[in-house]
C-alpha cells in the first residue's frame, strides 16, 4: 500500500442560486429557451435539486423531467427525460443537445401540448458553487468509517454528486482518492460506483455510502 | 468565538458557523449597509434585527439604516407594495413626486454612509429610488425584493424598474417572483431566527399563561393565523374556513392575531372588516398586538394545534416558517413562498379556498399522530433551509460572487 498518498481533505459547499428571468409555459417555449440558455442552468437543473429546500422526488431525477410530469402531465416525455444520466456527457453542451433531442422527438410525436398556469411555469435558474474547507482530513481509507457519518449533507453532495461532474471518468471524490492507493481498493471503488445517487436524499445517500464502507472494512473482512 | 456565535452553533452545528467564518474572512474591511423603511414590525425588520448583530459577531463592518417618511409617502409605498403583488393600482403624480422627494431627502441624510460603502442592500420599494441620487457611488448596490412580484401592476413596475435597473444585482425570494432585469438576479429565501423571542423555546408555564389572558379554553382545539391585518393575508377567508370547520368540530377556537407596522396604513381598516366578519363569535379571538409582542406570538403559536396562513399573495410567509419551527402543521395558501415551505403531507397542506382550508383543518384535528409527524418533519425542514445562519451565508456568498462575476465556482481555504 502506498504511504505517500495525500490525505483526503473534506470540503463543504453551498450553491448561490441565480435566476435568468427566463421562463417557459409550453413545451415549444421550453425547447426554444433551453437551446440558448446559460449552460449553468443545465448544470443546476440536473444536479442542483439535491441542495434545494424540497423533498426529493423519487420518480424524476432532474427538474426537466419533474416539470414534464407535474406540470405538462406528459409522462412519456418525463420518463425519457428522467432516464438521462448527466454523468455520461463529457461536455455540458452535449447534455443540452441530448435533452433537446428528446424534446424534439416528443414534439414530432404529439399533435397538441398542454400549457401551464403562470405560477407553474418552468423557471430557468443557474447556480455558482461555493466551496469551503473543513477541519476534517482522512489520512487512511479505514478512517472513512469514522468521518463520512459526520459529514454534512452538502459535503456529501460535493464529494459524491458534484465530483462526478468534475471527474473525466465520472467518479466520486472518495473513489478518486482510493485509486491513489493503487489497486488495493478497487473492490470498494466498484461498490461505490454501483450507488445510483439520484434515488436518494442526501441523508439517505450518506447512509448508503456509510453502509458500503462499513461492510467493506468491517463485515466483509471479519 | 463570541457568545452569540456559540449560541447559534448549538442550534445549527459547527459546519455552518465554519462556513460563515470563511466567507466573512474574505469580506473583512468591506463596509456593508442595509437600508429599509421601518425599524420594527414586519418580516424585513425582524430579519435585519438579527442579521446585523450576527454579521458584526463575525467581524464584519455591517450597519442598518432606516429611511424616514411621512404618512403620504407610506401610503404611496403601500400602494406600490399592493401593485407589486398584482393589485391594479393608480398612483397619482403628486404621490410619485412625494415618493421621489422623500427618497431625495433621505439620500442627503444617508450620503456620508452610502456614498463610500462597498456593499449596499436596499430592501423593498420604499427606499428603491435612493440609487438615483448616487451616480458616483463607489460600491455594489443590491435591491432586495421581499414581496411576490411575479405579476405586478405594469404601470407601477415600469416606474419602479427605472430605478431598479441601476442596481448591480437584485434578490428575490423565489424564482417565480423574479422579473427580467439587466443584472444578476439572486434567489435567496428569507429566514427566521431560532434564538429570537418569537422562536426560542418557552417554558410550558409561560405558554399556559396565554389561555386566561385571552380567554381561550386550553381543553379545546385551537387554530391560529398570526399575521398583519392585511387584505392579502385573507383573514376573512380564515374566518370562513373556521366557520365551515366548526360545523364538524363545534368546540373549535380561532385566534387571529397581528399588529400593524409604521409603513402599513391599511391595518386599521382591515381589522374593522375582520371584527365585522367575526360577528361577535366568542370562539374567535381577534388580537391586535403591539409590535414587540414576540413572546406572546411565540406562546400563541406553540399553544395552537394548527397554524393557518391562508394568504392570497405572499412574499415568503415567515409565519409559516415560525409555525413549522414550533412543530406545528401548517395550512397555507397555495401562493408565493408558502408553496416552497408547505408540502402536502410532509409539512402541512396547501389550499386555494376557505373550503379547502376547512377540509384540512378537519383532517388534521381528526389525526393527532399525523399532526405530530408533520410537525417533526417541518421543524427539520426549517432547520436545514430557513434559519438566519443560512440566510447570512447566502448574503455573504452573494457579495463574494458579485466581486468575482465570471467564475463558475469559488473556493475558500
Amino acid at each position: 500500500m502506498s504511504t505517500t498518498t495525500s490525505p483526503f481533505l473534506v470540503k463543504d459547499c453551498v450553491l448561490s442560486t441565480i435566476s435568468t428571468g427566463e421562463h417557459a409555459g409550453t413545451l415549444i417555449e421550453f425547447r426554444d429557451k433551453l437551446a440558448t440558455i446559460h449552460e449553468g442552468c443545465i448544470y443546476h437543473h440536473f444536479w442542483g435539486g439535491h441542495l434545494r429546500p424540497a423533498f426529493i422526488d423519487p420518480e424524476y431525477h432532474n427538474d426537466f423531467a419533474a416539470w414534464a410530469h407535474h406540470t405538462l402531465h406528459d409522462d412519456i416525455l418525463a420518463e425519457r427525460l428522467g432516464i438521462i444520466d448527466p454523468t455520461e456527457f463529457s461536455d455540458i453542451e452535449l447534455l443540452r443537445r441530448a435533452v433537446l433531442e428528446v424534446i424534439e422527438e416528443r414534439l414530432d410525436e404529439r399533435e397538441f401540448f398542454y400549457w401551464s398556469k403562470k405560477q407553474d411555469h418552468f423557471h430557468f435558474v443557474r447556480s455558482k458553487i461555493i466551496i469551503f474547507s473543513t477541519p476534517f482530513q482522512i489520512a487512511a481509507p479505514f478512517d472513512l468509517i469514522n468521518i463520512v457519518p459526520t459529514m454534512s449533507t452538502h459535503s456529501i453532495f460535493y464529494h459524491f454528486i458534484d465530483a462526478k461532474r468534475r471527474s473525466p471518468e465520472g467518479l466520486d471524490d472518495f473513489s478518486i482518492w482510493l485509486k491513489s492507493f493503487g489497486q488495493d481498493y478497487d473492490d470498494l471503488i466498484h461498490k461505490l460506483r454501483l450507488i445510483d445517487p439520484y434515488f436518494f436524499s442526501l441523508v439517505e445517500l450518506r447512509k448508503e455510502i456509510v453502509k458500503i464502507i462499513t461492510n467493506y472494512f468491517i463485515k466483509d473482512k471479519s | 468565538m463570541t457568545d452569540m456565535l456559540h449560541d447559534y452553533k448549538a442550534v445549527v452545528g459547527e459546519g455552518v458557523i465554519n462556513q460563515l467564518h470563511q466567507i466573512a474572512d474574505a469580506l473583512k474591511g468591506v463596509r456593508i449597509v442595509h437600508v429599509n423603511s421601518t425599524p420594527q414590525g414586519g418580516g424585513v425588520a425582524e430579519i435585519l434585527e438579527k442579521l446585523i448583530p450576527l454579521s458584526k459577531a463575525l467581524g464584519l463592518d455591517a450597519r442598518w439604516e432606516v429611511i424616514k417618511g411621512d404618512s403620504e409617502f407610506f401610503q404611496c409605498t403601500k400602494n406600490f407594495h399592493n401593485a407589486l403583488q398584482g393589485k391594479r393600482t393608480l398612483i397619482s403624480d403628486s404621490a410619485l413626486r412625494k415618493y421621489e422627494e422623500i427618497n431625495a431627502n433621505n439620500a442627503e441624510i444617508l450620503r456620508p454612509i452610502l456614498q463610500d460603502a462597498e456593499i449596499v442592500f436596499i430592501h423593498d420599494q420604499q427606499p428603491a429610488a435612493l440609487i438615483n441620487h448616487f451616480p458616483e457611488r463607489k460600491g455594489k448596490w443590491i435591491w432586495r425584493c421581499h414581496v411576490d412580484a411575479s405579476n405586478p401592476d405594469r404601470h407601477v413596475w415600469r416606474y419602479l424598474r427605472e430605478s431598479i435597473v441601476k442596481y448591480d444585482a437584485s434578490i428575490f425570494s423565489l424564482d417565480d417572483f423574479a422579473q427580467k432585469l439587466p443584472h444578476p438576479i439572486y434567489l435567496i429565501p428569507p429566514s427566521i431566527d431560532p434564538l429570537s423571542e418569537k422562536n426560542m423555546e418557552l417554558p410550558p408555564e409561560e405558554i399556559a399563561l396565554i389561555y386566561p389572558r385571552f380567554n381561550i379554553d386550553p381543553q379545546r382545539p385551537m387554530i391560529s393565523q398570526i399575521s398583519r391585518f392585511d387584505r392579502f393575508k385573507d383573514p376573512i377567508g380564515v374566518i370562513q374556513a373556521y366557520q365551515l370547520a366548526k360545523k364538524f368540530k363545534p368546540d373549535l377556537q380561532l385566534v387571529l392575531a397581528g399588529g400593524g407596522a409604521p409603513d402599513d396604513p391599511e391595518g386599521d381598516i382591515i381589522l374593522q372588516e375582520v371584527q365585522s366578519a367575526a360577528k361577535e363569535d366568542p370562539d374567535i379571538h381577534i388580537l391586535f398586538l403591539p409590535a414587540d409582542s414576540h413572546r406572546t406570538i411565540n406562546a400563541l403559536q406553540r399553544a395552537s394545534d394548527i397554524i393557518i396562513q391562508k394568504s392570497t399573495k405572499e412574499g415568503f410567509g415567515l409565519t409559516v416558517t415560525e409555525g413549522m419551527w414550533k412543530k406545528k402543521p401548517v395550512i397555507g395558501g397555495n401562493v408565493g413562498g408558502i408553496r416552497l415551505q408547505v408540502v402536502n403531507y410532509h409539512t402541512g397542506f396547501l389550499v386555494n379556498t376557505p373550503e379547502g382550508a376547512a377540509n384540512r383543518i378537519r383532517y388534521l384535528l381528526q389525526y393527532p399522530e399525523k399532526r405530530q409527524a408533520i410537525g417533526e418533519t417541518g421543524k427539520q425542514f426549517v432547520k436545514e433551509n430557513f434559519l438566519i445562519t443560512r440566510h447570512l451565508v447566502d448574503y455573504l456568498t452573494l457579495m463574494v460572487t458579485l466581486m468575482r462575476p465570471d467564475s463558475h465556482s469559488i473556493e475558500f481555504n
